[in-house]
C-alpha cells in the first residue's frame, strides 16, 4: 500500500483539521512559527482539470483576486515577492507583501507574508492527481497569525469570522473558474462575483 | 418585467421587477412564451421548502425565444428553446457522467453551504426553487437569465408548438427517468403512486419501456381516468386497501417495481400520515413520507423502488427492515433532464409521446396567483396549468 489516504492525511496539515486527529493543529502551527496564536484552515477540493494546469493557474498570483473573495488584487513583483491588497471594512484596503517560500511545479506552492504585515499569514497549496480521469485534488492550508494594530484586528475579524466558510467558498469558486471558465452566480451583474466575467490571464 | 413572486405560505403575487441581464459569458436571456406550474411548486406554495426569500421569482418549467446570448453561449437570438429546470455546467465530474442534477458547479459558492450542511454535499443549482438550489430567478416571468446556456436548453424545430414540448423542461424527463429507474423486464408489473403529471408520464414511459401491467394509485377520479386512458389499471385508495389489492392483482407476488410519484406531502387518512402532518405543523419534522413507506412495503422481494417524488428533509419510520430484508433496490434523484431531452424531443416529433393531454388550464401569466390557488385546491380537475406571458386577458 503506497500512500494510502490516511497516511497522506497525516502528512498534510489540512485534513488534520477535519478531525483525522484530535490534535490542536492551530496551536501547533502557532508554536512552529513562534506566534502566540493562530487560526488554521484546511480544505480539499477536486478540480476536473489536469494537475499542471491547476497548479499553473494558482501559481499566477494575479488570478487569486478572481476567486479569493477578501482579496482585491495580487500583483507579482520581482522574483518571489508579490504585493497583496486586501479588502477591509468600510471600503478601505490593507496591503502587504508576500514571499513565495516553496514552489514545486505541479505539486505544491507556499507563501508567507513578509515582515510588517498587518496579519501574519502563510498558505500552502498541494496538488495531487485524483483517481485516473478524475482531475486534481487541491488541498489548501492557510494559517493566520495575530493581527497588528487596530485595522489589523478588524481585518482579522473579517478573515476569521468564519475562516472555514471563507475557505470552502473560495475553493468552490476556484473550481468553478477552472472547470467552467466562470463563477456561478444568481446575482444581478452589479452584485456578481468579479472572476466570472473577466478574461483569463 | 412582470413576474410571479413568492411572499409566504399561499401568498404569491404578480410584481414588476428588474429585467434579467447577462452576467457570465455562457449566459443567455430568454423571452418566455410558455411556462407551467409544477406540482413541486406547490411544495413552495405550502412553505414545505425552506430558504425562500420574499420576492423570489418562482417557476422552473419554461420555454421561450432567445433574445440575447453571451459570447460563450451556443444559442442564437430568435431560436426557440426549452430550458431544463436543473442548471448544469457540463464540465464537472458529474456532468461528464451525465448526472446533470448532481452538477458540482451551478450552485453559487455562497449558497452551497446550506445544502452541504443538510445533505453532506451541496445541491445543484435550479431555477426558481429556493436558495438551497442557488436562489436563481425562475421562469414564471416575462424573461429569465439562463446560465450555462450552451449545456441546458434544447432548440425546438419549427412546427412543434409550445404545448407539445414545454414539459421537456421537467416532468416528462422526470416521469421517464422514474420509469427507467424501474429497470423494467418483460412480464413486469409496475405500480405508480400518484397520478399527477409525473405519475402520468411515468405510466406512459413504463408502458413504452415494456411494462406488462401498470397499476396506478390515487384518489382523484379524474386523474385515475387519465391514468386509465394511458393504459393503466387503477386503484382508488379511498375505496380499496392498496396493499391487499396489489397482492391479489399480482398473484401474491407483488409489483416488480414501484414508483413514489407523490413525495413529501402525501394525502390520506392513516395514522402515520396524521402524525407526520402534526409534526410538520409544529416543525418537529418536515416530510410526510407516507407513500414512501407504502411503496417499500408493497414492492415484491428483490424489486425496485423508484422515487421521483420530492423529499427535502427528514422522514420518520421508513420501513428500513422491509427495504433490507426484501432486498429492494432504491433509485431516486432530481432528474438529469439534459440527458433525456434529445431522445424525448425526438419521440415527441415522431408522435410516440404526447404530453398535451395533461393540460387542463391555460392562463395569462398575470393570473398566475389564481393558477396556484386552483392547482392547490382543485387537484381533481386541475392537472396542469400553463401560463402565457403574452396573453393579456384570460382566454
Amino acid at each position: 500500500m503506497s500512500d494510502p489516504p490516511i497516511n497522506r492525511a497525516e502528512e498534510s496539515d489540512a485534513p488534520d483539521t477535519a478531525a483525522v486527529h484530535q490534535r490542536d493543529v492551530a496551536k501547533e502551527a502557532a508554536e512552529e512559527r513562534g506566534w502566540h496564536e493562530a487560526a488554521l484552515v484546511g480544505r480539499t477540493i477536486t478540480v476536473n482539470r489536469p494537475r499542471q494546469e491547476v497548479y499553473a493557474f494558482w501559481r499566477d498570483f494575479r488570478n487569486l483576486g478572481r476567486f479569493l473573495e477578501n482579496i482585491e488584487s495580487v500583483t507579482p513583483g520581482d522574483d518571489r515577492r508579490s504585493h497583496w491588497v486586501i479588502k477591509a471594512p468600510g471600503g478601505r484596503t490593507v496591503e502587504w507583501d508576500s514571499v513565495l517560500t516553496e514552489d514545486m511545479p505541479g505539486e505544491a506552492l507556499a507563501w508567507e507574508s513578509a515582515e510588517g504585515a498587518d496579519i501574519k499569514n502563510t498558505g500552502r497549496i498541494e496538488f495531487r492527481d485524483g483517481p485516473p480521469g478524475r482531475g486534481t485534488e487541491v488541498t489548501a492550508t492557510i494559517v493566520y497569525g495575530p493581527p497588528a494594530g487596530d485595522l489589523g484586528k478588524l481585518i482579522a475579524k473579517l478573515f476569521q469570522r468564519e475562516p472555514k466558510v471563507q475557505a470552502r467558498r473560495d475553493l468552490r469558486r476556484f473550481k468553478q473558474l477552472l472547470e467552467t471558465g466562470e463563477i456561478s452566480t444568481s446575482e444581478a451583474p452589479a452584485a456578481a462575483p468579479r472572476g466570472g466575467a473577466q478574461a483569463k490571464g | 418585467m412582470r413576474a410571479l413572486t413568492w411572499h409566504g405560505k399561499h401568498d404569491v403575487r404578480m410584481e414588476t421587477v428588474d429585467d434579467p441581464q447577462i452576467v457570465n459569458p455562457r449566459d443567455a436571456i430568454i423571452r418566455i412564451t410558455s411556462t407551467a406550474i409544477c406540482g413541486s411548486d406547490l411544495h413552495l406554495y405550502d412553505s414545505y421548502i425552506p430558504t425562500l426569500h420574499k420576492g423570489d421569482i418562482l417557476g422552473h418549467e419554461f420555454m421561450g425565444e432567445v433574445v440575447e446570448a453571451g459570447p460563450g453561449s451556443t444559442l442564437k437570438p430568435g431560436e426557440r428553446v426549452v430550458v431544463p429546470f436543473v442548471i448544469a455546467c457540463g464540465k464537472c465530474f458529474f456532468c461528464e457522467k451525465q448526472q446533470f442534477a448532481a452538477c458540482d458547479n451551478s450552485n453559487p459558492a455562497e449558497k452551497a453551504d446550506m445544502s452541504e450542511v443538510m445533505y453532506g454535499y451541496p445541491m445543484t443549482g435550479a431555477f426558481g426553487y429556493s436558495h438551497l438550489t442557488g436562489g436563481y430567478a425562475g421562469g414564471q416571468a416575462e424573461y429569465v437569465r439562463v446560465p450555462y446556456s450552451d449545456v441546458g436548453p434544447i432548440v425546438i424545430p419549427d412546427g412543434l408548438e409550445d404545448e407539445k414540448v414545454l414539459f421537456l423542461s421537467d416532468i416528462l424527463p422526470t416521469g421517464w427517468m422514474a420509469a427507467e429507474n424501474c429497470e423494467i423486464e418483460p412480464g413486469d408489473t409496475v405500480a405508480v403512486w400518484g397520478c399527477g403529471p409525473v405519475g402520468l408520464f411515468a405510466i406512459q414511459s413504463a408502458l413504452i419501456m415494456g411494462a406488462h401491467r401498470l397499476i396506478a394509485i390515487d384518489h382523484y377520479p379524474h386523474r385515475l381516468e387519465l391514468a386509465k386512458s394511458l393504459g393503466a389499471e387503477v386503484i382508488n385508495f379511498h375505496d380499496v386497501k392498496v396493499r391487499e389489492a396489489l397482492f391479489e392483482i399480482t398473484g401474491g407476488i407483488g409489483p416488480d417495481a414501484v414508483i413514489d410519484a407523490v413525495g413529501m406531502e402525501s394525502h390520506g387518512f392513516t395514522i402515520d400520515n396524521i402524525l407526520d402532518a402534526v409534526k410538520a405543523t409544529v416543525k418537529l419534522g418536515t416530510d410526510r413520507p407516507h407513500v414512501l413507506r407504502e411503496v417499500i412495503l408493497a414492492c415484491r422481494k428483490g424489486g425496485r423502488v423508484s422515487v421521483p417524488g420530492v423529499y427535502g428533509g427528514m422522514g420518520d419510520k421508513i420501513p428500513i427492515g422491509a427495504l433490507m430484508e426484501k432486498g429492494l433496490s432504491l433509485k431516486t434523484a432530481q432528474t438529469h433532464v439534459q440527458k433525456y431531452m434529445p431522445h424525448l424531443l425526438e419521440m415527441i416529433g415522431e408522435g410516440k409521446v404526447d404530453t398535451t393531454f395533461l393540460i387542463s388550464h391555460r392562463l395569462p401569466l398575470e393570473d398566475a396567483p389564481n393558477g396556484y390557488k386552483i392547482f392547490k385546491e382543485q387537484q381533481n380537475e386541475v392537472t396542469k396549468v400553463v401560463l402565457k406571458p403574452d396573453w393579456k386577458e384570460a382566454a
